[in-house]
């Protein structure tokens, strides 16, 4: 939920953010493709380097992108940790011996890799999805990629009453402790209560939805045969530029990792 | 620039529509014309079919949840289904209304459906918000706005594809009395010169009566029961109209009922410093509130959307835990939002807004036994009371069915009668009458007055003057997250 609901501040103008969110998408997603295939301190270094380097020209401020966050940075924090323990590379020297649990140098080595790894798949996608407004991406969608319009738009319109059905949530919580119900240790008892909450949600969801269906068809959206868009989504030049740099980059990756003997792709 | 191609008839002729699962019509015998620019208020009490004849104007019906279907409903001569392009439609609810996060291109959407040309969308878009005094610009959050500047930005996307006929549903039901001034003076100026048919079905038919030229009245399962201007409509029926439930304005309908005082006593809760920030949000939702309330007294808290009464009521009932300051009920020094649940609905009892946000059983007999059940009252003196309950409050008929499938007015009798079941000292209630008829909205006054006179003590979150007129023995005023007056209202 804090992904959610964390109030955060960018600017739509920064030269980043402003680009189409179809190409920031694709170019968040060829740096992962990448560190899908392998596992070296190397590109991953390079390619969350480059991406922190670039995080200014999103127009996210570093406080926010910080406070946003912090659910990555525990999850990078504790892939690390994990696999510096459980690897099975022990080589190098002994760091810490406590019965079972044994790191050493190589280990800790491959724990920061993975953390590395983790953490540069994350950041291109955080910062793509912070700054892409929902309308300009089921624009582009439909234009770009051909998605059809009635998915499209439709999903916008749902995706508006998310914020309505965390606070319907929280009613719902407050008028069942009004009737005497929760705070239960039993916790069948206690299972059985937040059923029926999750119940009496679903029902509105429905209804809601249901009301929506229908304020959307008045407004001509299911008899529409030829639907026009009033914004115009532009894939232009700095949009292929944007893509074009995020492969090169990713290549470039690559080229060095070979280059050094750290590539190591995780099929071997 | 013209604001619609002029006005269209709509001619009905033997309509009725029986929803599948459901033994009676909806609405049946329906046969009215109106004329083109014709401006019409369809009144008659809950039942009577007004929302599925809107729906059918509007070519909004499925027939696939019909079980039968009769007659014909035409716009300017073609089936309604094949003329949705000239019907808009503006309904109850904005926030299940809005498309799009930003303003602009939420009135947009509607000319896109049509496969209006990109560069003619804007110039409309701005022309139906400027129609409608919107007064901010197109980037607007759509989730900034209050619930009357959200239904005018509704009114502007059904506006803005210039309908012939615009039907509107309650447009103001969810809305506080200002949003209410606010949505319908924008549907007076947007069709001021137009031409354009109005159907429109108010439940406030008071503030509604001064934008039409004609009153129909529509009769459950019967048709058209009366039709004329309003004067000659509500001096015929007025009365008739009222004791069905019906809010008819002012010279024909009831005067409003007079300020009866409570016995009063001793203090029965007191409320010191309360502050609550919600989380994700800067400002304070209420700041330092504090308030004390008796025995055989009712408190009516009044103000704006949005201006933290009902914040202060949750706190009050302990349903939320405050950041600073603490409610303690007399006898008592654990603060109240700490009690245990099941010890908390033997003191204190809670009327939400919604009445099926509180439902959680599959009869309403059922509903009624679950507080005692759960404040361990025996079980013999549960029924007892339950029994005692419905038939007070004219439920005893409807013991066995799903509370879901009550109408309004009874989900609304329900849910007070399943608070009232363990007795408890305070009554907190939020928005009891909102969307209520003038039959359900006596009975609940009648209900609370006694339940005062037996020493309850009641804090009412309202809009509604006339029942805090007639109840409240002390009004506190809600601003900006601060109580500003808290008077004494003496006899």
């Amino acid at each position: 939920m804090t992904l959610l609901q964390t109030h955060l501040s960018t600017d739509p103008a920064a030269p980043l953010a402003r680009r189409n969110p179809v190409a920031k998408l694709a170019a968040a997603l060829i740096p992962s493709m990448l560190l899908l295939v392998s596992v070296d301190p190397v590109s991953a270094g390079l390619l969350l380097t480059a991406w922190l380097v670039s995080v200014p020209a999103w127009g996210v401020g570093w406080s926010g992108l910080l406070r946003r966050l912090w659910p990555l940075a525990l999850a990078v924090v504790m892939v690390s940790l994990g696999n510096a323990v459980f690897t099975a590379r022990k080589g190098g020297a002994t760091l810490l011996e406590a019965g079972p649990l044994l790191v050493t140098s190589e280990s800790l080595a491959t724990g920061a890799t993975a953390g590395l790894r983790v953490a540069a798949i994350a950041l291109p996608g955080v910062l793509a999805v912070l700054t892409i407004d929902p309308v300009d991406l089921a624009d582009s969608l439909v234009r770009y990629v051909r998605v059809p319009a009635r998915f499209a738009y439709g999903s916008l319109a749902a995706f508006r009453l998310a914020p309505l059905l965390a606070a319907e949530w929280e009613v719902l919580g407050r008028a069942r402790r009004a009737r005497g119900l929760g705070g239960d240790r039993n916790p069948l008892r206690a299972l059985t209560v937040l059923g029926g909450r999750l119940f009496a949600l679903l029902v509105g969801a429905v209804r809601r939805g249901t009301h929506l269906a229908v304020a959307m068809d008045a407004r001509g959206f299911a008899a529409s045969a030829h639907r026009t868009c009033a914004r115009r989504p532009v894939f232009g030049r700095a949009d292929a530029a944007l893509v074009a740099a995020s492969a090169l980059l990713t290549a470039v990756a690559v080229g060095v990792a070979l280059a050094t003997g750290a590539w190591s792709p995780v099929l071997s | 620039m013209t604001v619609s191609d002029g006005g269209a008839a709509v001619r009905i002729r033997g309509f009725g529509w029986r929803y599948a699962g459901r033994k009676a019509w909806a609405c049946r015998d329906v046969d009215l014309d109106v004329a083109a620019g014709e401006r019409v208020l369809l009144v008659g009490p809950s039942g009577a079919g007004k929302s599925t004849l809107l729906r059918a104007v509007a070519g909004l019906l499925d027939p696939e949840t019909a079980a039968e279907v009769e007659g014909s409903v035409q716009v300017d001569g073609a089936p309604a289904a094949a003329a949705r392009d000239r019907v808009g439609m503006l309904l109850q609810d904005p926030e299940a209304s809005l498309v799009m996060s930003r303003s602009g291109d939420d009135v947009a959407f509607g000319l896109e459906n049509a496969g209006v040309p990109a560069d003619e969308i804007w110039p409309r878009v701005d022309e139906a918000l400027a129609r409608v005094g919107f007064r901010h610009g197109r980037d607007r959050p759509t989730a900034a706005l209050s619930g009357g500047e959200q239904q005018r930005l509704a009114l502007a996307g059904a506006l803005v594809r210039r309908p012939s006929v615009l039907v509107l549903d309650e447009p103001t039901a969810n809305l506080d009395p200002d949003g209410t001034a606010t949505v319908l003076s924008a549907v007076d100026a947007a069709l001021a010169g137009a031409g354009t048919t109005l159907l429109l079905v108010e439940h406030r038919v008071d503030a509604a009566a001064g934008l039409v030229d004609r009153v129909v009245v529509l009769e459950p399962g019967a048709g058209v029961l009366d039709d004329g201007p309003p004067d000659e409509v509500f001096g015929r029926r007025g009365a008739a109209l009222a004791a069905a439930g019906v809010w008819v304005p002012a010279p024909w309908g009831p005067a409003a009922p007079p300020f009866r005082p409570g016995p009063g006593g001793d203090v029965v809760l007191t409320a010191r410093d309360l502050t609550l920030t919600y989380p994700s949000t800067r400002r304070p939702a209420l700041s330092s509130a504090s308030l004390s309330v008796r025995r055989g007294t009712a408190v009516a808290v009044t103000g704006p959307n949005g201006s933290g009464k009902s914040t202060l009521a949750m706190l009050l009932a302990g349903l939320l835990p405050p950041d600073t300051g603490s409610v303690l009920l007399s006898g008592s020094e654990r603060p109240l939002h700490r009690w245990r649940a099941r010890d908390l609905c033997r003191r204190v009892g809670t009327v939400f807004q919604d009445p099926e946000h509180q439902f959680i059983t599959r009869t309403a007999r059922d509903e009624l036994l679950v507080g005692p059940r759960r404040a361990g009252v025996p079980a013999d003196a549960a029924d007892r009371r339950a029994d005692e309950l419905l038939d007070r409050l004219r439920l005893t008929r409807l013991a066995g069915a799903n509370p879901f499938t009550l109408s309004g007015g009874e989900k609304r009798r329900l849910s007070v009668a399943a608070m009232l079941t363990t007795a408890p000292d305070l009554l907190v209630l939020d928005e009891p009458t909102f969307g209520q008829d003038a039959r359900t909205w006596a009975e609940l006054l009648e209900l609370f007055v006694g339940l005062r006179v037996g020493g309850t003590a009641i804090v009412a979150v309202t809009h509604d003057e006339a029942f805090a007129g007639a109840l409240a023995d002390a009004r506190v005023t809600v601003s900006g997250g601060a109580l500003r007056d808290v008077v004494e209202v003496r006899s």
